[in-house]
Protein backbone atom coordinates (compact mmCIF):
# COMPACT_ATOMS: atom_id res chain seq x y z
CA UNK A 1 0.00 0.00 0.00
CA UNK A 2 2.86 2.31 0.88
CA UNK A 3 4.42 1.74 -2.55
CA UNK A 4 1.18 2.79 -4.23
CA UNK A 5 1.02 6.06 -2.29
CA UNK A 6 4.71 6.71 -2.97
CA UNK A 7 4.05 5.94 -6.63
CA UNK A 8 1.18 8.41 -6.79
CA UNK A 9 3.29 11.10 -5.13
CA UNK A 10 6.21 10.39 -7.44
CA UNK A 11 3.92 10.51 -10.49
CA UNK A 12 2.47 13.84 -9.38
CA UNK A 13 5.92 15.28 -8.71
CA UNK A 14 7.24 14.26 -12.14
CA UNK A 15 4.19 15.48 -13.99
CA UNK A 16 4.14 18.83 -12.19
CA UNK A 17 7.85 19.46 -12.72
CA UNK A 18 7.62 18.20 -16.33
CA UNK A 19 10.50 15.81 -15.68
CA UNK A 20 12.44 15.76 -19.01
CA UNK A 21 12.92 11.97 -19.00
CA UNK A 22 9.23 11.44 -18.37
CA UNK A 23 8.27 13.86 -21.14
CA UNK A 24 10.63 12.12 -23.56
CA UNK A 25 9.39 8.57 -22.97
CA UNK A 26 5.76 9.69 -22.82
CA UNK A 27 6.13 11.47 -26.14
CA UNK A 28 7.64 8.38 -27.75
CA UNK A 29 4.94 6.16 -26.26
CA UNK A 30 2.30 8.40 -27.80
CA UNK A 31 4.10 8.72 -31.14
CA UNK A 32 4.58 4.97 -31.53
CA UNK A 33 1.11 3.97 -30.37
CA UNK A 34 -0.81 6.67 -32.26
CA UNK A 35 1.07 5.84 -35.47
CA UNK A 36 0.42 2.12 -34.97
CA UNK A 37 -3.27 2.80 -34.23
CA UNK A 38 -3.63 5.02 -37.30
CA UNK A 39 -2.00 2.46 -39.60
CA UNK A 40 -3.88 -0.47 -38.04
CA UNK A 41 -7.15 1.49 -38.47
CA UNK A 42 -6.39 2.25 -42.11
CA UNK A 43 -5.89 -1.48 -42.71
CA UNK A 44 -8.26 -2.99 -40.17
CA UNK A 45 -11.43 -0.89 -40.57
CA UNK A 46 -11.86 -1.37 -44.34
CA UNK A 47 -10.78 -5.00 -43.99
CA UNK A 48 -13.41 -5.63 -41.32
CA UNK A 49 -16.08 -3.88 -43.41
CA UNK A 50 -15.08 -5.75 -46.54
CA UNK A 51 -15.37 -9.10 -44.79
CA UNK A 52 -18.79 -8.09 -43.45
CA UNK A 53 -20.14 -7.08 -46.86
CA UNK A 54 -18.40 -9.47 -49.20
CA UNK A 55 -19.43 -13.13 -49.43
CA UNK A 56 -16.63 -15.44 -50.39
CA UNK A 57 -15.74 -19.07 -49.86
CA UNK A 58 -13.06 -18.72 -47.17
CA UNK A 59 -14.97 -16.04 -45.25
CA UNK A 60 -15.56 -18.15 -42.15
CA UNK A 61 -11.94 -19.21 -42.09
CA UNK A 62 -10.72 -15.61 -42.43
CA UNK A 63 -12.99 -14.49 -39.58
CA UNK A 64 -11.85 -17.38 -37.41
CA UNK A 65 -8.20 -16.54 -38.10
CA UNK A 66 -8.75 -12.83 -37.36
CA UNK A 67 -10.41 -13.64 -34.06
CA UNK A 68 -7.68 -16.08 -33.15
CA UNK A 69 -4.98 -13.54 -34.01
CA UNK A 70 -6.46 -11.19 -31.40
CA UNK A 71 -4.83 -13.45 -28.83
CA UNK A 72 -1.40 -13.35 -30.48
CA UNK A 73 1.27 -13.25 -27.74
CA UNK A 74 3.22 -10.00 -28.18
CA UNK A 75 6.52 -11.74 -27.45
CA UNK A 76 5.99 -13.97 -30.48
CA UNK A 77 5.24 -10.95 -32.66
CA UNK A 78 8.32 -9.22 -31.25
CA UNK A 79 10.51 -12.20 -32.01
CA UNK A 80 9.04 -12.50 -35.50
CA UNK A 81 9.72 -8.83 -36.27
CA UNK A 82 13.19 -9.13 -34.71
CA UNK A 83 14.13 -12.09 -36.91
CA UNK A 84 12.77 -10.24 -39.94
CA UNK A 85 14.71 -7.02 -39.31
CA UNK A 86 17.84 -8.45 -37.70
CA UNK A 87 21.01 -7.74 -39.66
CA UNK A 88 21.20 -11.43 -40.40
CA UNK A 89 17.51 -11.53 -41.38
CA UNK A 90 15.82 -10.94 -44.75
CA UNK A 91 15.10 -7.22 -44.17
CA UNK A 92 18.25 -6.51 -42.17
CA UNK A 93 19.68 -4.12 -44.77
CA UNK A 94 16.95 -1.61 -43.91
CA UNK A 95 18.58 -1.08 -40.52
CA UNK A 96 15.20 -0.69 -38.83
CA UNK A 97 15.85 -2.85 -35.77
CA UNK A 98 15.94 -0.94 -32.48
CA UNK A 99 14.13 2.06 -34.00
CA UNK A 100 10.64 3.43 -33.27
CA UNK A 101 9.65 2.31 -36.78
CA UNK A 102 10.23 -1.33 -35.87
CA UNK A 103 8.15 -0.79 -32.73
CA UNK A 104 5.30 0.61 -34.83
CA UNK A 105 5.48 -2.38 -37.19
CA UNK A 106 5.26 -4.83 -34.27
CA UNK A 107 2.31 -2.99 -32.78
CA UNK A 108 0.49 -2.82 -36.11
CA UNK A 109 0.77 -6.61 -36.37
CA UNK A 110 -0.56 -7.00 -32.84
CA UNK A 111 -3.54 -4.65 -33.06
CA UNK A 112 -4.73 -4.89 -36.69
CA UNK A 113 -6.60 -8.18 -35.99
CA UNK A 114 -8.34 -6.52 -33.03
CA UNK A 115 -9.37 -3.47 -35.02
CA UNK A 116 -10.52 -5.59 -37.98
CA UNK A 117 -12.40 -8.05 -35.80
CA UNK A 118 -14.35 -5.42 -33.86
CA UNK A 119 -14.98 -3.44 -37.07
CA UNK A 120 -16.30 -6.58 -38.70
CA UNK A 121 -18.80 -7.16 -35.88
CA UNK A 122 -20.01 -3.56 -35.97
CA UNK A 123 -20.35 -3.34 -39.73
CA UNK A 124 -22.07 -6.71 -39.94
CA UNK A 125 -24.85 -5.52 -37.64
CA UNK A 126 -25.20 -2.28 -39.58
CA UNK A 127 -25.16 -4.13 -42.91
CA UNK A 128 -28.17 -6.17 -41.78
CA UNK A 129 -30.10 -2.87 -41.45
CA UNK A 130 -28.73 -1.21 -44.59
CA UNK A 131 -28.67 -4.18 -46.92
CA UNK A 132 -31.98 -3.61 -48.76
CA UNK A 133 -31.52 0.14 -49.00
CA UNK A 134 -27.99 0.02 -50.43
CA UNK A 135 -28.84 -2.79 -52.84
CA UNK A 136 -31.89 -0.88 -54.13
CA UNK A 137 -29.73 2.20 -54.67
CA UNK A 138 -27.41 0.08 -56.84
CA UNK A 139 -24.45 1.12 -54.70
CA UNK A 140 -21.16 -0.45 -55.80
CA UNK A 141 -19.32 -2.62 -53.33
CA UNK A 142 -16.89 0.12 -52.36
CA UNK A 143 -19.71 2.67 -52.09
CA UNK A 144 -21.49 0.27 -49.75
CA UNK A 145 -18.35 -0.15 -47.65
CA UNK A 146 -17.85 3.61 -47.63
CA UNK A 147 -21.42 4.27 -46.48
CA UNK A 148 -21.21 1.60 -43.79
CA UNK A 149 -17.86 2.85 -42.51
CA UNK A 150 -19.19 6.41 -42.31
CA UNK A 151 -22.49 5.57 -40.62
CA UNK A 152 -20.83 3.12 -38.29
CA UNK A 153 -18.05 5.51 -37.38
CA UNK A 154 -18.80 5.58 -33.66
CA UNK A 155 -18.64 1.81 -33.34
CA UNK A 156 -15.53 1.84 -35.50
CA UNK A 157 -13.96 4.38 -33.20
CA UNK A 158 -14.37 1.81 -30.44
CA UNK A 159 -12.47 -0.63 -32.64
CA UNK A 160 -9.61 1.84 -33.04
CA UNK A 161 -9.61 2.71 -29.35
CA UNK A 162 -9.48 -0.99 -28.44
CA UNK A 163 -6.41 -1.23 -30.65
CA UNK A 164 -4.92 1.86 -29.03
CA UNK A 165 -5.56 0.40 -25.59
CA UNK A 166 -3.75 -2.82 -26.37
CA UNK A 167 -0.84 -1.01 -28.03
CA UNK A 168 -0.19 1.63 -25.36
CA UNK A 169 0.13 -1.00 -22.65
CA UNK A 170 2.14 -3.47 -24.68
CA UNK A 171 5.65 -4.35 -23.50
CA UNK A 172 6.73 -7.80 -24.72
CA UNK A 173 7.11 -7.03 -28.42
CA UNK A 174 8.53 -3.52 -28.24
CA UNK A 175 11.06 -4.63 -25.63
CA UNK A 176 12.51 -7.05 -28.18
CA UNK A 177 12.35 -4.94 -31.35
CA UNK A 178 12.93 -1.57 -29.70
CA UNK A 179 15.53 -2.70 -27.18
CA UNK A 180 14.49 -0.18 -24.49
CA UNK A 181 17.43 2.07 -25.44
CA UNK A 182 17.63 5.18 -23.27
CA UNK A 183 16.85 8.40 -25.20
CA UNK A 184 16.08 6.39 -28.32
CA UNK A 185 13.48 3.64 -27.98
CA UNK A 186 12.50 3.73 -24.31
CA UNK A 187 8.76 4.09 -23.80
CA UNK A 188 6.55 4.07 -20.71
CA UNK A 189 5.95 0.31 -20.62
CA UNK A 190 9.58 -0.70 -21.13
CA UNK A 191 10.67 1.87 -18.55
CA UNK A 192 8.21 0.31 -16.10
CA UNK A 193 9.69 -3.13 -16.74
CA UNK A 194 13.19 -1.70 -16.21
CA UNK A 195 12.38 0.06 -12.94
CA UNK A 196 10.58 -3.03 -11.64
CA UNK A 197 13.76 -4.99 -12.38
CA UNK A 198 15.72 -2.51 -10.31
CA UNK A 199 13.29 -2.94 -7.42
CA UNK A 200 12.27 0.71 -7.85
CA UNK A 201 8.61 -0.02 -7.28
CA UNK A 202 7.50 3.54 -6.53
CA UNK A 203 8.97 4.91 -9.77
CA UNK A 204 7.57 1.94 -11.74
CA UNK A 205 4.12 2.58 -10.28
CA UNK A 206 4.46 6.31 -10.96
CA UNK A 207 5.08 5.56 -14.63
CA UNK A 208 2.11 3.19 -14.55
CA UNK A 209 -0.15 5.96 -13.27
CA UNK A 210 1.08 8.28 -16.01
CA UNK A 211 0.30 5.54 -18.54
CA UNK A 212 -3.25 5.11 -17.25
CA UNK A 213 -3.83 8.86 -17.18
CA UNK A 214 -2.56 9.13 -20.74
CA UNK A 215 -4.90 6.39 -21.98
CA UNK A 216 -7.87 8.07 -20.28
CA UNK A 217 -6.92 11.46 -21.75
CA UNK A 218 -6.64 10.10 -25.28
CA UNK A 219 -10.02 8.39 -24.99
CA UNK A 220 -11.63 11.52 -23.60
CA UNK A 221 -10.03 13.69 -26.27
CA UNK A 222 -11.31 11.46 -29.04
CA UNK A 223 -14.82 11.26 -27.61
CA UNK A 224 -14.82 15.01 -27.20
CA UNK A 225 -13.29 15.61 -30.62
CA UNK A 226 -15.85 13.43 -32.37
CA UNK A 227 -18.73 14.65 -30.19
CA UNK A 228 -19.95 11.26 -29.04
CA UNK A 229 -21.49 10.33 -25.71
CA UNK A 230 -23.33 13.63 -25.38
CA UNK A 231 -26.64 13.49 -23.62
CA UNK A 232 -28.57 15.07 -26.48
CA UNK A 233 -27.38 12.66 -29.12
CA UNK A 234 -26.92 8.92 -29.48
CA UNK B 1 -10.40 9.20 -36.19
CA UNK B 2 -10.21 12.89 -36.99
CA UNK B 3 -8.06 13.46 -33.96
CA UNK B 4 -5.82 10.53 -34.79
CA UNK B 5 -5.25 12.01 -38.21
CA UNK B 6 -4.56 15.39 -36.70
CA UNK B 7 -1.98 13.89 -34.34
CA UNK B 8 -0.22 11.79 -36.94
CA UNK B 9 2.09 14.55 -38.25
CA UNK B 10 3.13 15.28 -34.68
CA UNK B 11 3.87 11.62 -34.17
CA UNK B 12 5.97 11.49 -37.33
CA UNK B 13 7.82 14.64 -36.32
CA UNK B 14 8.73 12.98 -33.03
CA UNK B 15 10.36 10.14 -34.97
CA UNK B 16 12.59 12.34 -37.06
CA UNK B 17 13.57 14.23 -33.93
CA UNK B 18 14.91 11.05 -32.33
CA UNK B 19 17.13 10.25 -35.32
CA UNK B 20 20.07 12.52 -34.60
CA UNK B 21 23.24 12.87 -36.65
CA UNK B 22 25.87 12.42 -33.92
CA UNK B 23 27.93 9.23 -34.04
CA UNK B 24 26.08 6.51 -32.19
CA UNK B 25 26.92 2.88 -31.67
CA UNK B 26 25.09 0.02 -30.05
CA UNK B 27 26.46 -2.18 -27.29
CA UNK B 28 24.60 -5.09 -25.75
CA UNK B 29 25.40 -5.39 -22.06
CA UNK B 30 24.32 -7.60 -19.20
CA UNK B 31 21.65 -6.43 -16.81
CA UNK B 32 24.16 -6.31 -13.96
CA UNK B 33 26.20 -3.63 -15.75
CA UNK B 34 23.19 -1.38 -16.34
CA UNK B 35 21.14 -2.12 -13.21
CA UNK B 36 24.12 -1.36 -10.96
CA UNK B 37 24.06 2.24 -12.15
CA UNK B 38 27.63 2.19 -13.46
CA UNK B 39 26.42 2.75 -17.03
CA UNK B 40 24.87 6.06 -16.04
CA UNK B 41 28.26 7.19 -14.74
CA UNK B 42 30.34 6.01 -17.68
CA UNK B 43 28.17 6.82 -20.70
CA UNK B 44 28.05 10.63 -20.30
CA UNK B 45 31.86 10.66 -19.84
CA UNK B 46 32.35 8.50 -22.93
CA UNK B 47 30.19 10.89 -24.91
CA UNK B 48 32.13 13.88 -23.60
CA UNK B 49 35.56 12.42 -24.34
CA UNK B 50 34.99 10.58 -27.61
CA UNK B 51 31.84 12.15 -29.06
CA UNK B 52 30.31 8.68 -29.31
CA UNK B 53 26.80 8.11 -28.01
CA UNK B 54 26.66 4.53 -26.80
CA UNK B 55 23.17 3.05 -26.96
CA UNK B 56 22.75 0.18 -24.52
CA UNK B 57 20.70 -2.94 -25.07
CA UNK B 58 20.30 -4.36 -21.62
CA UNK B 59 19.75 -8.11 -21.79
CA UNK B 60 21.16 -11.34 -20.34
CA UNK B 61 24.57 -12.60 -21.48
CA UNK B 62 22.98 -15.22 -23.72
CA UNK B 63 20.86 -12.71 -25.60
CA UNK B 64 23.66 -10.12 -25.61
CA UNK B 65 25.95 -12.52 -27.46
CA UNK B 66 23.10 -13.55 -29.77
CA UNK B 67 22.50 -9.91 -30.77
CA UNK B 68 26.22 -9.65 -31.56
CA UNK B 69 26.18 -12.90 -33.54
CA UNK B 70 23.30 -11.51 -35.62
CA UNK B 71 25.14 -8.25 -36.28
CA UNK B 72 22.51 -6.18 -34.50
CA UNK B 73 24.98 -4.47 -32.16
CA UNK B 74 28.51 -3.16 -32.71
CA UNK B 75 30.04 -4.57 -29.57
CA UNK B 76 29.23 -6.71 -26.55
CA UNK B 77 30.12 -6.37 -22.85
CA UNK B 78 29.36 -9.56 -20.91
CA UNK B 79 30.65 -11.90 -18.22
CA UNK B 80 30.76 -15.57 -19.10
CA UNK B 81 34.15 -16.67 -20.32
CA UNK B 82 33.20 -20.07 -21.75
CA UNK B 83 30.30 -18.61 -23.76
CA UNK B 84 32.47 -15.70 -24.93
CA UNK B 85 35.20 -18.00 -26.19
CA UNK B 86 32.70 -20.18 -28.03
CA UNK B 87 31.20 -17.03 -29.56
CA UNK B 88 34.66 -15.88 -30.72
CA UNK B 89 35.48 -19.32 -32.12
CA UNK B 90 32.35 -19.08 -34.27
CA UNK B 91 33.82 -16.00 -35.93
CA UNK B 92 31.39 -13.49 -34.43
CA UNK B 93 33.93 -11.11 -32.95
CA UNK B 94 37.46 -9.80 -33.34
CA UNK B 95 38.86 -10.37 -29.87
CA UNK B 96 38.15 -10.46 -26.14
CA UNK B 97 39.45 -7.73 -23.82
CA UNK B 98 39.03 -7.97 -20.07
CA UNK B 99 37.81 -4.72 -18.53
CA UNK B 100 36.85 -5.21 -14.90
CA UNK B 101 35.44 -7.67 -12.43
CA UNK B 102 33.02 -7.78 -9.59
CA UNK B 103 31.96 -10.77 -7.57
CA UNK B 104 28.96 -12.95 -6.99
CA UNK B 105 27.37 -13.38 -3.61
CA UNK B 106 24.84 -15.70 -1.99
CA UNK B 107 21.81 -13.88 -0.66
CA UNK B 108 19.11 -15.44 1.44
CA UNK B 109 16.58 -15.05 4.26
CA UNK B 110 18.01 -13.34 7.34
CA UNK B 111 17.14 -16.42 9.47
CA UNK B 112 19.38 -18.54 7.18
CA UNK B 113 17.65 -21.93 7.72
CA UNK B 114 20.27 -23.74 5.60
CA UNK B 115 23.23 -22.26 7.47
CA UNK B 116 24.87 -20.90 4.30
CA UNK B 117 26.53 -18.14 6.29
CA UNK B 118 28.88 -20.52 8.12
CA UNK B 119 29.90 -22.49 5.00
CA UNK B 120 33.63 -22.63 4.21
CA UNK B 121 33.31 -22.32 0.43
CA UNK B 122 30.64 -21.24 -2.04
CA UNK B 123 30.15 -24.87 -3.08
CA UNK B 124 29.60 -25.82 0.56
CA UNK B 125 27.01 -23.07 0.92
CA UNK B 126 25.19 -24.41 -2.13
CA UNK B 127 25.35 -27.96 -0.77
CA UNK B 128 23.89 -26.76 2.54
CA UNK B 129 20.97 -25.08 0.73
CA UNK B 130 20.28 -28.25 -1.27
CA UNK B 131 20.45 -30.44 1.85
CA UNK B 132 18.01 -28.17 3.69
CA UNK B 133 15.76 -28.12 0.60
CA UNK B 134 15.48 -24.39 1.28
CA UNK B 135 13.75 -22.42 -1.52
CA UNK B 136 16.30 -21.17 -4.05
CA UNK B 137 15.51 -18.83 -6.95
CA UNK B 138 17.59 -19.36 -10.07
CA UNK B 139 17.86 -16.91 -12.98
CA UNK B 140 17.35 -19.83 -15.37
CA UNK B 141 17.87 -17.53 -18.38
CA UNK B 142 21.23 -18.63 -19.77
CA UNK B 143 22.80 -15.42 -18.46
CA UNK B 144 26.37 -15.14 -17.17
CA UNK B 145 25.10 -15.24 -13.60
CA UNK B 146 23.00 -18.31 -14.34
CA UNK B 147 25.98 -20.07 -15.88
CA UNK B 148 28.15 -19.23 -12.87
CA UNK B 149 25.42 -20.57 -10.59
CA UNK B 150 25.21 -23.86 -12.51
CA UNK B 151 28.97 -24.23 -12.25
CA UNK B 152 28.72 -23.97 -8.47
CA UNK B 153 25.97 -26.61 -8.26
CA UNK B 154 28.28 -28.88 -10.20
CA UNK B 155 31.15 -28.11 -7.81
CA UNK B 156 28.82 -28.88 -4.91
CA UNK B 157 27.91 -32.22 -6.51
CA UNK B 158 24.21 -31.37 -6.51
CA UNK B 159 21.71 -31.73 -9.34
CA UNK B 160 19.39 -28.79 -8.58
CA UNK B 161 15.89 -30.15 -9.10
CA UNK B 162 12.77 -30.29 -6.99
CA UNK B 163 10.16 -27.97 -5.57
CA UNK B 164 12.72 -25.93 -3.67
CA UNK B 165 14.59 -24.95 -6.86
CA UNK B 166 12.71 -22.27 -8.78
CA UNK B 167 14.10 -21.23 -12.17
CA UNK B 168 12.31 -17.99 -13.06
CA UNK B 169 13.92 -17.28 -16.45
CA UNK B 170 14.21 -13.56 -15.83
CA UNK B 171 16.75 -10.80 -15.28
CA UNK B 172 18.66 -10.29 -12.04
CA UNK B 173 16.28 -7.65 -10.71
CA UNK B 174 13.13 -9.64 -11.44
CA UNK B 175 14.72 -12.75 -9.92
CA UNK B 176 15.65 -10.77 -6.78
CA UNK B 177 12.05 -9.54 -6.57
CA UNK B 178 10.89 -13.16 -6.69
CA UNK B 179 13.40 -14.22 -4.03
CA UNK B 180 12.28 -11.33 -1.80
CA UNK B 181 8.67 -12.44 -2.20
CA UNK B 182 9.45 -16.09 -1.41
CA UNK B 183 12.08 -15.38 1.27
CA UNK B 184 14.34 -17.63 -0.79
CA UNK B 185 18.07 -18.01 -1.38
CA UNK B 186 19.47 -16.54 -4.57
CA UNK B 187 22.81 -16.21 -6.32
CA UNK B 188 23.40 -12.62 -7.38
CA UNK B 189 26.14 -10.32 -8.55
CA UNK B 190 27.17 -7.87 -5.86
CA UNK B 191 26.52 -4.75 -7.94
CA UNK B 192 22.86 -5.48 -8.63
CA UNK B 193 22.31 -6.58 -5.02
CA UNK B 194 23.77 -3.38 -3.54
CA UNK B 195 21.73 -1.11 -5.77
CA UNK B 196 18.57 -3.23 -5.48
CA UNK B 197 15.88 -1.39 -3.58
CA UNK B 198 13.44 -4.13 -2.60
CA UNK B 199 15.63 -6.25 -0.29
CA UNK B 200 12.69 -7.10 2.05
CA UNK B 201 13.83 -9.89 4.44
CA UNK B 202 16.92 -10.85 2.42
CA UNK B 203 20.53 -10.49 3.54
CA UNK B 204 23.97 -11.09 2.11
CA UNK B 205 24.95 -14.49 3.57
CA UNK B 206 28.06 -15.65 1.77
CA UNK B 207 30.88 -13.84 -0.03
CA UNK B 208 34.61 -13.78 -0.65
CA UNK B 209 35.32 -17.21 -2.20
CA UNK B 210 37.64 -16.83 -5.26
CA UNK B 211 35.20 -19.12 -7.10
CA UNK B 212 32.78 -16.17 -7.05
CA UNK B 213 35.01 -13.96 -9.20
CA UNK B 214 33.05 -12.41 -12.11
CA UNK B 215 35.07 -11.08 -15.04
CA UNK B 216 33.56 -8.64 -17.54
CA UNK B 217 34.97 -8.64 -21.05
CA UNK B 218 34.54 -6.39 -24.07
CA UNK B 219 34.02 -8.12 -27.42
CA UNK B 220 33.71 -6.10 -30.65
CA UNK B 221 31.57 -7.70 -33.35
CA UNK B 222 33.56 -8.85 -36.37
CA UNK B 223 33.53 -6.30 -39.26
CA UNK B 224 34.56 -9.17 -41.55
CA UNK B 225 31.29 -10.96 -40.83
CA UNK B 226 29.20 -7.77 -40.74
CA UNK B 227 30.75 -4.90 -42.79
CA UNK B 228 28.16 -2.44 -41.45
CA UNK B 229 29.37 -2.57 -37.82
CA UNK B 230 31.04 0.56 -36.52
CA UNK B 231 34.45 -0.98 -35.96
CA UNK B 232 36.29 2.35 -35.60
CA UNK B 233 33.89 3.53 -32.91
CA UNK B 234 34.12 0.15 -31.18
CA UNK B 235 37.92 0.53 -31.15
CA UNK B 236 37.67 4.04 -29.74
CA UNK B 237 35.31 2.82 -27.04
CA UNK B 238 37.68 0.00 -26.14
CA UNK B 239 40.53 2.48 -25.80
CA UNK B 240 38.39 4.60 -23.50
CA UNK B 241 37.19 1.64 -21.40
CA UNK B 242 40.79 0.56 -20.78
CA UNK B 243 42.06 4.10 -20.08
CA UNK B 244 43.17 5.59 -16.77
CA UNK B 245 40.05 7.70 -16.71
CA UNK B 246 37.83 4.61 -16.94
CA UNK B 247 39.92 3.00 -14.21
CA UNK B 248 39.32 5.96 -11.92
CA UNK B 249 35.57 6.04 -12.60
CA UNK B 250 35.03 2.28 -12.34
CA UNK B 251 37.08 1.86 -9.16
CA UNK B 252 35.54 4.98 -7.67
CA UNK B 253 31.94 3.93 -8.26
CA UNK B 254 30.36 3.19 -4.91
CA UNK B 255 26.94 2.38 -3.54
CA UNK B 256 26.39 2.62 0.21
CA UNK B 257 30.12 3.11 0.70
CA UNK B 258 31.04 -0.12 -1.09
CA UNK B 259 33.12 -0.40 -4.22
CA UNK B 260 31.22 -2.45 -6.82
CA UNK B 261 33.66 -3.06 -9.65
CA UNK B 262 37.43 -3.54 -9.87
CA UNK B 263 39.11 -2.31 -13.02
CA UNK B 264 41.62 -4.89 -14.30
CA UNK B 265 42.22 -4.12 -17.98
CA UNK B 266 45.85 -4.41 -18.98
CA UNK B 267 47.41 -2.16 -21.59
CA UNK B 268 48.17 -4.03 -24.77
Amino acid sequence: MNDILLGLAEAARRVVTLDPDLVEITRLSMAVTLSATAIASLIGLPLGAWIAVHRFRARRLVIAILNALMGLPPVVVGLFVYVLFSRSGPLGVLGLLFTPTAMVIAQVIIITPIVASIAHQAVRDLWADYHDLLISLHASRWQRIGALLWDGRRALMTASLAGFGRAIGEVGAIMIVGGNIDHSTRVLTTAIALETGKGNFDLALALGFVLIALAVLVNLAIHYGTRTERSSRW
Amino acid sequence: MKLVKALLPIALAAFTATAGLAETMKMSVTTSFANSGLAEVLLPEIEKDTGITVELLVVGTGQALELGANGDVDTVLVHSRAAEEKWLAEGNGTHRREIMYNDFIVVGPAADPAGAHSAATAADAFAAIATAQAPFVSRGDDSGTHKAELKLWKAAGVEPTGDWYKAVGQGMGAALNTAAGLDAYIFSDRATWLSFENKAGLELLFEGDPALFNQYAYLPVSPTKYPHVKAAAAEQLEAWLTSDKAKELINGYQIAGQQLFNFNATSE
